[in-house]
């Protein structure tokens, strides 16, 4: 009883401890786990693979560094998947630290590819306000854009030939840790009518169900997990794969301390009540 | 809609890179493949609800689509400014469709001539043919012709200007008569209740009270209900002399913050005990601002939390901070995914609409009440509408979703 | 009249943002105004009061921290603060600093980490808050516990039982729980709303320093 009286009120260190034991053990002991895969990651998946090398795939990758961890396997597996079935992308990054690590990404998977800048993707850079850039946008990607982030005017980029705004792409992804999705559906999608789909991170994806139901995303790419199920249908196991199984082990440490805490409640409830009937 | 867009959208490109300069494919018999007959009956009608920068070509489908000889697959749609000019290929749409919306809106200037761009006003020439699954075209069909029309109003909008309209009404009408004197009921708010009682622990326990305005804009609505919270909570402050540290990530926000509070030392009648440094800017970057605000959560220790505003993936960040420090806490949002975080994190938590609400609950003003009253009758309204709605098209009656449908 | 000014500015801005939605063409039918321009007009303004007011907000952290210097308990983090500001300024103004060399070194080695840090606590967090949180005090609290239960087991691989909780968990969070945020959803909406148009007619000015 005196164990469990203890369990009640813990010091939340250890807590601390045992998340971050659970993080760190699997990243010493790798092990992998199988990742279903779920419908709504699918449906992205079979997006970008039915995009044809005309049309080129529009890829808003709008988070900080802060959520990389996150949203970063899902860029390099979208990346990967187009670049190795010659889709041609157009990038842009509506978050303040986007430019330098979007620069990183695509350059370095562009590399790997064997891509050319300027033919099969490029990358517009950052623009501040994301609402009203999409907006723009949609009139013509040069009026926010009239250079890409490497100061070479969009006319100049063969990728962006007969490309104007959004009528003219074959969709948007749209990766994001904050409230740019909300804009991407509501003045995107909601003015301008395309395909869109969103990769965010776990903690958001219970919100954004709501907008596939009612049809105005086609896609999502929930969190970790979602960007390893993308991983798998590319055949292709990265970070997103790697970090799913210390998510599993993170999860499952989560419950553990959820199901002692309520053994704890309740039998230090049931002991008071016992106390309270001897009185 | 979507669907059917992207369909189309990858259509066109497949097949005019399939259709364009090519000829007919002999069957292995050595016979030229049969050609589909032309679609017939070809009109041309204004783009509703635009700058008049387009025009919409219908036609009937071809006798051999999906009938007669069933080898139509796509439709090309050509385009010329005169009757007997160069008709030039606007593009194409999978057999069965019976529409081609025709647009140009990007005038043309200096640097970009664009010969494709469709003025107001003015008249094209459109003419159709089919192409068979085998390449071979069919004749073409009659000319059509139409004119782009500016449209004044957005008809598929109105639905939004009614329920615009009927709102303000509705809001104008409560209004006045809650200035009449008309006495209107709110139900005490759990969160603002415990407003006073937590300036109160923070003068006995001699500490300050933090006030974290999120990481909204000046414009975003929750914002403006966090100052009005802040009106209220500086003020009080500046009766019992305690402290209110107010640290913001926009400076715009700054600003209305600094100027909130200062109005609010000069009402109580302390204009002298106002320090605008404790109203003071971090950073825009959200994690750096939490870093700074979870350490000021520790270092000063404060009495009570607030947290009104727009909250990201910081709220838990910063409410459990504010629960090791041993704080009481009241939070309110409108951003829907951190409203469980506050929840559980914090004591109080105004969720959505109460956060907007406060401001009427905590002024009694006659004019935030009829604002509240003219919500909660709009909200009758949107719940008939829901329930009539779900029994219509469950009777499968479309006349009240045709009612309401938005077409942008 | 100061007050005035801003409520009539404020009314106008307002009335014509809401009128331009509704005309495609001409705004209002007037000859040579465009809905589309005025729309882009008054949005590059948001934009241009949002830069010139950042100059504030650095003043404000400026003048901040230099009174903290004074302050014996809370000099070293104001030192290092306005060090941190003036390293990052004068490197970015340099052209080749700012893509390779000491600004963009600040940036990828100490700015991001730093960043990821304070978001990873999340995790441990969550993890202490759902502790305290999720006790089945309650029949309602008992249903709350069971759902993130649920919702929490999509993110274990469990074989045949995975399929089963992913059904539950899809229905769950397309029923139950859309259900519940659409409901809160249209109430924000109304709130919205409503407090657009008291800020448009000038009812609401709290915002002003005002009740």
């Amino acid at each position: 009883m005196r164990f469990l009286e203890q369990m009640m009120k813990i010091d939340r260190r250890w807590i601390y401890l045992a998340i971050g034991l659970a993080v760190i053990i699997p990243a010493i002991i790798p092990f992998t786990v199988p990742v279903p895969v779920s419908k709504e990651v699918k449906n992205v998946h079979d997006f970008v693979e039915n995009t044809d090398s005309n049309n080129p795939l529009f890829l808003a990758m709008d988070y900080d560094p802060s959520s990389m961890a996150e949203l970063n396997p899902m860029a390099e597996a979208i990346l990967k998947h187009a670049f190795s079935e010659d889709r041609k992308v157009i990038i842009v990054t509506l978050a303040q630290f986007g430019p330098g690590m979007v620069e990183e990404i695509t350059t370095r998977i562009g590399k790997e590819y064997n891509r050319q800048y300027g033919v099969d993707y490029a990358f517009l850079g950052y623009r501040p306000y994301p609402a009203i850039t999409i907006m723009l946008m949609g009139t013509d990607f040069r009026v926010p854009f009239p250079q890409d982030y490497y100061g070479t005017p969009l006319d100049s980029l063969p990728i962006m030939q007969g490309v104007k705004n959004f009528n003219n792409v074959r969709g948007v992804i749209d990766l994001t840790a904050g409230n740019t999705a909300d804009m991407w559906i509501v003045y995107g999608n909601g003015r301008f009518n395309f395909p869109l789909a969103i990769g965010i991170t776990g903690v958001m994806a219970a919100d954004y169900y709501q907008y596939l139901q009612s049809d105005q995303i086609f896609g999502i790419i929930p969190g970790v997990k979602g960007a390893a199920e993308y991983e798998q249908m590319i055949g292709k196991p990265g970070q997103g794969k790697e970090q799913v199984s210390y998510q599993l082990v993170a999860h499952s440490v989560i419950i553990l301390f959820i199901v002692m805490s309520n053994v704890a409640y309740f039998a230090t409830r049931r002991q008071k009540k016992t106390i309270g009937g001897a009185q | 809609m979507t669907k059917k867009l992207i369909m189309l959208l990858c259509l066109v490109i497949i097949s005019s890179s399939l259709a364009i300069g090519q000829e007919a494919i002999p069957d292995s018999a050595g016979l030229a493949p049969p050609a589909p007959a032309p679609p017939t009956n070809v009109r041309v009608v204004d783009r509703p609800n635009d700058a008049g920068h387009g025009l919409i070509v219908k036609w009937d489908l071809s006798p051999d689509d999906s009938a007669g000889l069933n080898n139509v697959a796509i439709y090309e749609v050509f385009r010329a400014g005169s009757p007997d000019g160069e008709f030039i290929s606007r593009g194409v749409v999978p057999r069965g469709i019976t529409e081609y919306v025709d647009f140009d809106e990007t005038e043309p200037n200096s640097e970009h001539p664009n010969p494709n761009f469709m003025p107001v006003n003015s008249t094209w020439f459109y003419k159709i043919l089919a192409i068979s699954d085998n390449q071979v075209r069919s004749e073409f069909s009659s000319v059509a012709s139409g004119t782009t029309i500016e449209n004044w109003i957005h008809t598929g909008k109105i639905p939004i200007g009614v329920a615009a309209i009927t709102f303000t009404v509705f809001l104008i009408i409560f209004i006045s008569s809650a200035r009449k004197g008309k006495k209107m009921y709110v139900r005490p708010l759990a969160g603002i209740n415990a407003v006073d009682d937590a300036i109160g622990r923070a003068t006995e326990m001699g500490k300050p009270i933090l006030y974290i305005l999120g990481l909204g804009t000046a414009g975003d609505i929750a914002t403006i209900a966090g100052f009005t919270i802040l009106s209220r909570v500086a003020k009080r402050t500046a009766e019992y002399q305690t402290k209110v540290i107010v640290p913001v990530q926009d400076p715009v926000v700054l600003a209305v913050a600094q100027e909130t509070v200062r109005t609010a030392y000069l009402e109580a009648g302390r204009p002298d005990q106002y320090n605008p440094e404790n109203v003071f800017f971090v950073t825009s970057m959200q994690f750096p601002y939490v870093a700074a605000v979870n350490g000021i959560m520790l270092r000063e220790h404060p009495a009570t939390n607030f947290y009104m505003g727009v909250f990201y993936a910081e709220s838990l960040i910063l409410a459990e901070t504010g629960n090791i420090a041993g704080s009481i806490q009241i939070s309110g949002t409108d951003q829907v995914a951190q409203l469980p975080f506050f929840v559980a994190a914090t004591d109080y938590t105004l969720i959505g609409e109460e956060l907007y609400a406060a401001s009427a609950y905590l002024s009694q003003e006659p004019v935030q009440l009829g604002t509240l009253k003219a919500q909660d009758y709009t909200k009758a309204i949107v719940m008939a509408f829901i329930i009539l709605g779900a029994i219509a098209i469950t009777a499968g009656w479309p006349f009240l979703r045709n009612l309401v449908t938005i077409n942008l | 009249m100061k007050r005035e000014i801003p409520l009539m500015i404020v009314m106008v801005t307002g009335i014509i943002m809401f009128l331009q939605y509704f005309f495609p063409g001409r705004f209002l039918f007037i000859p040579f105004i465009s809905s589309e321009k005025l729309f882009e007009f008054l949005n590059d303004w948001v934009m241009v009061i949002g830069i010139l007011s950042l100059p504030l907000g650095i003043w404000s952290l400026l003048k901040a921290n230099v009174n903290k210097l004074k302050a014996a308990d809370e000099r070293f983090y104001s030192a290092i603060l306005l060090m941190g500001f003036l390293v990052m300024v004068i490197s970015g103004w340099m052209p080749e600093w700012r893509t390779k060399g000491v600004h963009l070194a600040i940036f990828q080695s100490v700015l991001i980490p730093i960043q990821s840090t304070i978001f990873s606590l999340l995790a441990f967090f969550v993890a202490s808050a759902a502790y305290r949180a999720f006790r089945a005090r309650s029949v309602l609290a008992t249903i709350l516990l069971l759902t993130a239960f649920i919702i929490m087991m999509r993110f274990i691989p469990m074989g045949p039982i995975s399929d089963i909780n992913n059904w539950l968990v899809e229905k769950i969070l397309m029923v139950p729980n859309m259900a519940a945020k659409r409901a809160i959803a249209m109430g924000i909406a109304l709130g919205a709303t409503a407090t657009a148009i008291k800020i448009i007619l000038g009812i609401e000015r709290t915002y002003m320093g005002r009740d």
